[in-house]
């Protein structure tokens, strides 16, 4: 039986060897939906621009709402997100500023990025008119075109970047640290000096203030120590904390994923583009310290609309209706059963 | 303890070290002294019973060595989710990096994918048009290969001179990993290449879509669609389910969460190949399409996260070094600031495009050190100095930063990152 087997096996191998030469037969044909939903690449040619038209003063208004959180109203960047503009004559300073304007060298590079990753946290969400009509907006905040420009599929490659000729192919092997050298291995120099320390600029991270506190408080004196020292104060009965619901929270931490790019929770938490969250449920609008609010937001601290279960809902199925003139850009969770989740996801996070 | 002593992790182990090292201070010639404790004591771990099986399904490195972890550089960028940490390079010995060491970048924040849900596109230039399942790539012939990936900005933050004291920060974008995975050539043959077919564009799954164009030639001598890294499947954070592989070349080319790629007749100059990722030379050109790793060493102890403990006598000093061309057949060390070189013994493994691990042991006068490694590879190429390097390229151009390494070690054993004349 087991010879019957491996004669067997040798047989089904010689076979399968002779009906695969090239070819594993592994896979299936792509339908062309599934390649147009995938392939949406440009190159500098212009192959893979889809059919479309926007111009200057649209992509302004889109910019404003879409991008300028992060890049700036005139792409000129915030904090240490990218600058888009400007930065001419600056590649052979010390401090070059590498724009779409001083440096990239084709516009296909712009309209494929923003298509394909922009807004950052909401990607693939323009239509190919918005993208070309911030794309548009962008070569006009670099002054490369007048403000009533349109730029479409028709006149895309008939505009060049000044910096286009500003690259070469890799030539290191060209250059003297390539050469073969002899190498001295005995009394090679007769002096050395230190030119330079780290320590000058000392920008080493630091391990996070909150690890060396948890390292104290590790070596403190225990509670009941210092509770037979002196009387704990009276704490005021603390409110009946409400029983969250644990999946629901699993849940909102998904949708809190949206959120990410902009807001932070948890002891860490920082402003970002957005601020923090901690605590948010029963919060008055616009209170976070060292956050710049919108004037909008301002107005609702001052109206004295403190955030609830009931207006969160509201707000987040559509920032900008709810508070026309929210920073926010963020278009809003249009699932019901999604605003629930995160809303107590963000209770998890205020108690 | 000088007031420069700022990381924890140095602090810590120089206190830890100290108290270990009471009897090792006095000298070579071990004198009489008191009973150690640790022996004469009996120890809690040696009477009571330990853990049982499954206490840890996936087991964890120990509790005390909790400080080793990759760690970022907060100020480098603007945000977490498009950001950078750094392989702890001075905790590390041999030359495989363990898996939840190897450090991250991403562009659009760390997918997790459901692999059902996972497929590999591949379209353009073909006969004809494919999409895999996970289950499909788990058919096709695998290979087993340990490979380095370095970020083409590793040590980037240096050309203007010393800046961060460690080397997980000066040298930590790198990591050493066994791939198995599906050569490239193979799910290329599968689909059919046409004549015209020149380049090819990978593409990530992740809310970045990363791109990046990469010559047919490089994918049908080298590359694989891999699936696993030290024999486990991908971290997320490094592509799971599936990432390319591109062997010696910079890290930003080995898409992660690889979904589709698209053969094509020409590059496609998408951002990270224009924007990012080009070098720009002092006269304000830039070079394009620097691909190759350069040659390249570092010595990861002693370094300003793992100083001398033991005052003078045996030393052990070590080091890793690769390249993006081939092998590592010989690495020179010098103590005295580059008067005199010494050759390194090279240990363990030598795999094409894979770290090489070193060692130099000496026995130390207890005087400064200056310390530096010179790698020579495979091909004859030999580490430069950052200067020779700021000679060719000026100091704007962030990436392929190869030059020798200096650590500085003063008297008390710690070390500093410094140049030197």
């Amino acid at each position: 039986m087991l010879k019957f087997l491996s004669v067997l096996a040798i047989g089904t191998l010689l076979l399968t060897s002779a009906a695969t030469a090239g070819s594993f037969n592994i896979g299936r044909a792509a339908t062309p939906a599934e390649v147009a939903a995938w392939n949406i690449d440009v190159r500098p040619d212009g192959q893979g621009l889809p059919a479309g038209r926007g111009n200057v003063e649209q992509g302004e208004e889109i910019f404003a709402e879409r991008c300028a959180v992060c890049h700036g109203d005139f792409a000129e960047g915030v904090d240490r997100w990218p600058v888009l503009s400007g930065g001419d004559g600056t590649l052979t300073s010390d401090r070059p500023v590498k724009t779409i304007g001083s440096y990239w060298p084709y516009l296909s590079t712009v309209f494929d990025y923003v298509n394909r990753a922009m807004p950052f946290g909401e990607a693939q969400s323009l239509k190919p008119d918005e993208v070309y009509a911030i794309t548009a907006f962008l070569l006009y905040a670099n002054d490369l075109v007048e403000d009533d420009f349109e730029l479409s599929q028709e006149n895309f490659t008939s505009v060049r970047l000044p910096n286009e000729d500003g690259f070469y192919m890799d030539d290191r092997e060209e250059s003297p640290v390539f050469k073969k050298r002899d190498i001295c291995m005995k009394d090679c120099k007769a002096d050395v000096k230190i030119t330079a320390r780290a320590q000058v600029l000392d920008v080493t991270p630091e391990e996070t203030k909150a690890a060396e506190e948890a390292a104290a408080a590790t070596e403190a004196p225990k509670a009941e120590d210092v509770a037979s020292a002196e009387p704990a104060p009276v704490a005021e009965p603390a409110p009946e904390p409400v029983a969250l619901d644990d999946a629901l929270i699993k849940k909102g931490a998904k949708v809190f994923k949206k959120c990410k790019a902009c807001h932070q929770v948890g002891e860490k938490a920082k402003n970002k583009v957005g601020p923090i969250l901690n605590d948010i449920i029963g919060q008055q609008a616009a209170v976070v310290s060292g956050f710049k609010y919108s004037k909008a937001l301002k107005k609702l601290n001052g109206d004295g609309l403190v955030w609830s279960d009931e207006n969160l809902d509201v707000f987040l199925t559509k920032p900008k209706k709810f508070v026309k003139g929210t920073k926010m850009t963020f278009a809003g969770l249009k699932k019901e059963k999604d605003r629930v989740a995160l809303i107590e996801f963000l209770k998890s996070h205020s108690q | 303890m000088s007031e420069r002593l700022k990381s924890p992790t140095r602090r810590n182990l120089l206190k830890g070290g100290a108290l270990l090292s009471g009897a090792a201070l006095t000298g070579a010639a071990l004198p009489a002294r008191a009973n150690d404790p640790a022996i004469t004591n009996l120890q809690p771990w040696m009477q009571e019973l330990g853990d049982g099986v499954d206490a840890m399904p996936y087991g964890v490195p120990s509790q005390y060595e909790a400080h080793v972890k990759r760690r970022t550089v907060e100020w480098l960028t603007a945000d977490r989710v498009s950001s950078i940490n750094f392989t702890p390079l001075h905790e590390l010995d041999g030359i495989i990096t363990p898996n939840g060491l190897c450090f991250e970048r991403h562009h659009g924040g760390a997918a997790h994918i459901d692999p059902s849900q996972h497929r590999l596109m591949i379209n353009g230039l073909v006969d004809k048009e494919l999409v895999f399942t996970m289950e499909d790539i788990l058919r096709f012939p695998r290979e087993n290969r340990i490979y380095f990936l370095e970020c083409a900005a590793n040590s980037g933050m240096e050309w203007r001179g010393a800046q961060l004291n460690g080397c997980q920060f000066t040298h930590g974008m790198i990591h050493n990993v066994m791939y198995t995975g599906v050569p490239l050539r193979l799910l290329l043959e599968e689909a059919g290449l046409k004549t015209n077919a020149k380049w090819l564009m990978p593409e990530g799954a992740d809310a970045s879509a990363m791109t990046r164009s990469i010559p047919l030639q490089k994918a049908l001598d080298d590359c694989l669609v891999a699936f696993k890294m030290n024999g486990e499947a991908l971290r997320p954070e490094q592509g799971y389910p599936l990432r390319l592989v591109v062997p010696g070349w910079e890290g930003n080319m080995w898409i992660k969460w690889l979904r589709r790629i698209e053969v094509g007749d020409e590059p496609w100059h998408h951002r990270e190949e224009t924007s990012k990722y080009t070098d720009l030379m002092e006269n304000g050109k830039a070079r394009r399409f620097t691909w190759e790793m350069d040659c390249k060493s570092i010595i990861t102890n002693p370094s300003p996260q793992a100083p001398i403990l033991h005052k003078s006598g045996h030393t052990v000093l070590t080091g890793l070094a690769w390249s993006g061309r081939g092998t590592i057949p010989r690495v020179d060390i010098t103590l005295d600031g580059g008067k005199n070189w010494h050759a390194a013994r090279m240990d363990g493994l030598s795999f094409d495009k894979s770290m090489h691990r070193f060692y130099f042991e000496f026995d130390w006068d207890g005087k400064p050190l200056l310390l530096q490694s010179r790698a020579h590879d495979s091909t004859g190429y030999i580490q430069p100095t950052k200067n020779e390097l700021r000679a060719v390229r000026g100091e704007n151009s962030i990436y392929h930063n190869n030059g020798i390494h200096t650590w500085y070690v003063g008297e008390n054993g710690e070390a500093e990152n410094v140049e030197i004349s």
